[in-house]
């Protein structure tokens, strides 16, 4: 990649082992939001933070190291005091921002810059964090203590008093949140707090739109009467009202059973995440090692099909063969098994995505993964995280309703978004499935009219045809451009990096229940199915995958435009244009007629094209291999194999070949 | 351990040092250092490359690794020849980058002092020219060293993708 990276193997160990740490710290916030406890999982994420200050500091990457030391105090803290009122959401909010911090830094290191920008202010977040954390669980220490003891005081009927209070502040104070705070901290001195809303008033900034509106709301008892209170609390600056009432015992028997059921219904659930024994290799390794094993199948082939063997009695000699024959076999299956990731670490990504969308747009989103250890090669998950990102975004953006409107539908409140993986005979399929609003059939079908693509008369379109038109470019019935989505570039790239990799993409989708996308993609690239096509001595390998069919064609299908020098085959109908490929790569062919070799039709993004050549080879699984990179691109092939002779052939580009002509 | 890896890598550079291979096309015999040569091998089938210039002849397979493989004749601008038994590609790896260069035939391992190579005659540029880095003197023979940089990355191959 770089070439600074390369020299310098400490870096690379650095960048490697730091990224991988705090992908694991981000599930484990997530993980925590979700749970509300991070207990389990605390000596873990100490170590991870650990670890990474340890190694920032020693490869003198002050900022990252700084951060994680603000971090680590953070969760030292939680680590020996337990303390029982932790705003999870806020923690996670707080790690996630680092963790984007660092991986900004070590992106920087990577591409060989240097890494300097300012942490100072996250740490100072972290820091606030940290002594509100402190403050309120040394209140809330107090608290618990001193409810146990008003209960008893309630049964044995003592007088101290209870009061509620709300204030609302002067209009344009601004931060009410903060003076919500103070007010808090002013009345610390005088009486036990008991519990106000909204919770969450310092690190969250939303907090203070809603003790605008709806006012900021206090419980707590004191022994002083209600006079004195009314003073202390018309002290706060910019208080515009105040409304404080006694609270009577049996309310607070029953707020106190409330809350004590909702502690115990917590705790249950703490996922543990995956954890495994690994090493990285280089990839490059890989390759040469899968190289080296197809020439040893190749070499095999050369002693077993030995010319010179012919006709002698081999008893023994063939035994050992066929036995050296299953060793390479499995051999072959082993590393092509290395190269196999499991797509959990995709997957975990979308966490993320699905929960800061969630948190801007104001939906309430579950995630649900299925089959995440389901595997797949190594060069297909790289293509496959941004059509994941897109897909999750859209179905947190236009599928999933706001929770008003799912009420409204009788829906569950919080919506769902499924990820979905299993393996499927040779290929993966990978599912993003939402229980949104689904599609809009009929805008996307105007929308196709007004563009003028639609090429079918309507009422002969199938659902999944209509539904596909949103994967065009610059198509988006949108209406207006959000920061999300809106700009029909989404669904474009969704399409164009699965067919990249040899995958296709389906939709299905019912109004008010949802909408399924399904996504098919090879195991692995490295090998894929081929026809062998021949033009005179040379072999093409045309991917199954883009073969529509194939046929000799008969003269009085074929459409000659002596002007323009083109020849095109009526196909039920269609027309297509034809392609000889003899003419398209200049080589030398058997036949020029088309009568006398062989069509066989492709299809790439809906364009259709007649291929020529001499004769069909048969099918075969080809190992792909990259031009050298002396070579550079050419236009038509997308890389080569070696045959089981030890010949190289070119694999065709379907998509290249349409463009180029 | 890195001393000691260093310590070898000299003694390699050492021991090939002012060593060239020696290979005829037509009359001319050339030589190339022997630090860039990987291995020598026989003709093999080679398959045809679509867009390429013309002394590209296509891609082989060696082992399992694919690689480019250049007709120096073509190169030079000489005439063609059809290959024969005697025909050797030898493998060179420049930068990192292996390629094949098709040759008449290969002659042998020459070592030849540093007093004895001297730099090119200023004559007419040429097209061969351009690729001859020194001339080394053995005996009362005289070999062209070529420049295997210039041989492989000259701007004719760039210049040809870009038109395509």
């Amino acid at each position: 990649m770089n070439g600074s990276l390369e020299k310098d193997p400490m870096l690379e160990l650095f960048v490697f082992e730091t990224l991988e740490l705090i992908s694991q710290l981000e599930n484990i916030a997530l993980n925590s939001e979700e749970a509300n406890t991070i207990e389990s999982q605390i000596n873990e994420v100490f170590r991870i933070v650990h670890t990474i200050k340890s190694s920032a500091a020693m490869m003198n990457f002050e900022n990252i190291a700084s951060l994680s030391h603000s971090m680590e105090d953070v969760f030292y803290y939680i680590r020996e005091n337990h303390p029982e009122n932790v705003d999870y959401s806020a923690l996670a909010d707080i790690v996630l921002r680092s963790t984007d911090f660092i991986k900004n830094e070590v992106n920087q290191i990577q591409t060989g810059n240097n890494p300097n920008r300012d942490a100072s202010a996250i740490v100072q977040e972290i820091n606030e964090f940290l002594s509100f954390l402190k403050n309120e669980n040394g209140l809330s220490n107090k608290n618990t203590s001193l409810s146990k003891k008003e209960n008893n005081e309630v049964y044995g009927a003592t007088g101290e008093n209870r009061f509620k209070a709300l204030i609302f502040f002067e209009d344009d104070c601004q931060m009410e949140n903060i003076r919500a705070f103070n007010v808090l901290h002013n009345l610390e001195k005088a009486a036990d707090i008991i519990s106000y809303s909204p919770k969450d008033i310092i690190e969250n900034q939303g907090s203070a739109e809603v003790i605008r509106k709806s006012g900021f709301d206090i419980e707590f008892s004191t022994d002083l009467c209600i006079d004195d209170v009314k003073t202390i609390l018309s002290d706060t600056i910019f208080l515009k009202d105040l409304k404080l009432e006694t609270i009577s015992t049996a309310e607070i028997i029953k707020a106190d059973h409330s809350s004590k059921e909702k502690s115990d219904s917590n705790g249950e659930n703490s996922k543990s995440t995956i954890k495994q024994s690994m090493i990285s290799v280089n990839v490059s390794k890989l390759d040469r090692l899968m190289d080296l094993v197809g020439e040893l199948v190749i070499s095999q082939a050369m002693v077993i099909q030995n010319p010179e063997l012919e006709g002698l009695a081999l008893n023994s000699f063939n035994k050992a063969s066929s036995q050296l024959q299953k060793v390479t076999n499995e051999l072959q299956d082993a590393v092509m098994s290395i190269r196999m990731v499991p797509l959990s670490v995709t997957f975990q990504k979308m966490h993320r995505i699905v929960r800061d969308m969630g948190k801007r747009l104001n939906k309430e989103v579950k995630l649900e993964i299925i089959g995440e250890e389901t595997e797949v090669d190594k060069n297909i998950i790289e293509h496959l995280s941004d059509p994941l990102i897109h897909l999750a975004r859209n179905a947190v953006d236009h599928g999933i309703e706001p929770a008003q409107e799912r009420a409204n539908k009788g829906k569950p409140t919080a919506g769902k978004i499924t990820l979905e993986a299993r393996n499927e005979g040779g290929d993966v399929w990978i599912i993003v499935r939402d229980d949104g609003k689904g599609l809009d059939r009929k805008s996307i079908l105007q929308k196709a009219r007004q563009r003028g693509i639609l090429n079918k008369p309507e009422n002969e379109l199938t659902d999944r045809e209509i539904y596909s038109y949103i994967f065009l470019p610059g198509f988006s019935t949108n209406e207006e451009v959000t920061e999300f989505s809106g700009r029909g570039v989404g669904m474009d790239v969704v399409n164009k990096n699965i067919e990249e990799i040899g995958g296709t993409v389906q939709i299905d989708s019912s109004p008010g229940i949802g909408t399924t996308i399904s996504i098919k993609i090879p195991l692995t690239l490295a090998i894929m199915d081929g026809m062998k096509v021949r033009v005179g001595k040379s072999i093409y390998i045309i991917p199954i995958t883009s073969i529509k069919e194939s046929f000799k064609v008969q003269e009085s299908t074929v459409i000659r435009d002596e002007a323009n020098n083109s020849e095109m085959i009526m196909i039920r109908g269609d027309c297509c244009p034809v392609l000889r490929l003899h003419e398209f790569f200049k080589v030398k062919p058997d036949t020029t007629n088309l009568e006398e070799g062989i069509i066989v039709v492709v299809e790439n993004e809906s364009t259709v094209m007649c291929l020529f050549a001499d004769e069909l080879m048969g099918v075969q699984q080809v190992v792909v291999k990259a031009l050298p990179r002396y070579i550079k691109k050419v236009n038509g092939i997308s890389g080569c194999t070696v045959m089981g002779n030890g010949s190289v052939s070119l694999i065709i580009d379907v998509s290249g070949l349409i463009n180029s002509s | 351990m890195a001393e000691k890896h260093e310590e070898t890598l000299e003694m390699e550079e050492d021991t090939q040092k002012g060593k060239f291979l020696t290979f005829s096309i037509g009359k001319e015999v050339y030589a190339i250092e022997i630090k860039f040569v990987t291995e020598i091998i026989g003709i093999q089938p080679i398959t045809e490359v679509p867009e390429l210039p013309a002394y590209v002849k296509g891609i082989i397979n060696l082992r399992g690794k694919i690689i480019p493989v250049m007709d120096v004749r073509l190169r030079f601008k000489k005439k063609p020849m059809e290959y024969n038994d005697r025909t050797c590609i030898i493998v060179v790896e420049v930068k990192g980058i292996s390629i094949g260069l098709i040759v008449d035939n290969v002659s042998e391992v020459l070592s030849i002092a540093d007093d004895d190579i001297v730099p090119p005659p200023d004559m007419n540029k040429g097209t061969e020219n351009k690729y001859i880095k020194a001339i080394g003197k053995v005996e009362k023979e005289v070999k062209l060293i070529l420049d295997c940089e210039k041989l492989m990355n000259d701007n004719d191959v760039e210049a040809i993708s870009q038109i395509a």
